[in-house]
């Protein structure tokens, strides 16, 4: 269980490696804030390729982090959730607020062509 | 028919052993990956409301009680599962199923998780008392294997 961080510009890089739960997801946010704290980074990415399960304790992840990208005027974005688990991102209504997209390197370039570049 | 019944320390660590052992559970009834993805979720969400708010931790930290999780299945492939703790119970169970209601924001609970079992079961039931506990019971019909 763990998280791999980097930061590639503006953006910090986050990819969970565990099943996101109240237990992991805890662990998880404070790893992503310190990094995040110390960065100059403004937008955030959680890589979720290698999530294999999310329960709504993930949702109050992405929400928090989506919080944090937002106070330094950056945003988040979600690369390769798989759709089981983008059932529960559309549950929470997540999905009308947050980028998704299917790899990083997607969602960098979605940052580029937005209001906020890398 | 099948019966299992565990019971096992509030701590945080335990939710993903609850999903191992309801997954363990309904394999042999052959479900879908969908239908094991949902189930778990339901269970996870349901296991995780009685550690964090049926034993609440106190000012010491250590305000520890008993989950138990209890599966049946039955000869149509229902599966039902109940969720209990003796814990702090639930005043309003109405206003605590409404989608994003939490009383835990500082946890960033989103408030999504009777929602989610909701959305994931076909039946959710809540039996709590102030001050004795929170029984969920959970029921999902399985398809027909292919």
């Amino acid at each position: 269980m763990g998280i791999q961080i980097n930061i590639a510009g503006n953006a910090l890089i986050a990819k969970p490696d565990s099943e996101i739960d109240h237990h992991s997801a805890e662990r998880m946010r404070g790893q992503i804030d310190t990094a995040f704290d110390n960065s100059s980074c403004r937008h955030i990415i959680l890589d979720f390729s290698g999530v294999r399960f999310m329960d709504s304790s993930g949702i109050g992840m992405i929400i928090g982090r989506y919080k944090n990208a937002e106070k330094r005027g950056g945003r988040l974005a979600l690369a390769g959730m798989s759709d089981d688990m983008g059932r529960i991102f559309h549950i929470s209504g997540l999905a009308k607020i947050i980028t998704r997209t299917a790899t990083v390197e997607e969602a960098k370039e979605d940052f580029n062509a937005g209001r906020g570049s890398i | 028919m099948n019966r299992v019944s565990v019971a096992m320390d509030s701590k945080p660590e335990n939710i993903s052993f609850a999903r191992v052992v309801v997954a363990g559970f309904i394999a042999p009834l052959d479900p879908s990956v969908d239908e094991v993805s949902d189930i778990k979720t339901a269970v996870s969400e349901a296991i995780t409301n009685a550690i964090i708010h049926g034993y609440p931790q106190g000012e010491n930290n250590n305000t520890q009680g008993t989950v138990r999780l209890s599966l049946t299945t039955s000869e149509c492939r229902t599966i039902t599962i109940q969720v209990a703790d003796d814990g702090v119970g639930i005043a309003d169970i109405d206003t605590a199923r409404e989608p994003l209601f939490t009383t835990k924001a500082e946890l960033e609970r989103s408030g999504l998780g009777f929602t989610v079992m909701e959305s994931f079961m076909d039946s959710v039931t809540v039996d709590s008392t102030p001050g004795q506990g929170t029984t969920i019971t959970l029921a999902k019909t399985l398809a027909s294997p292919e």
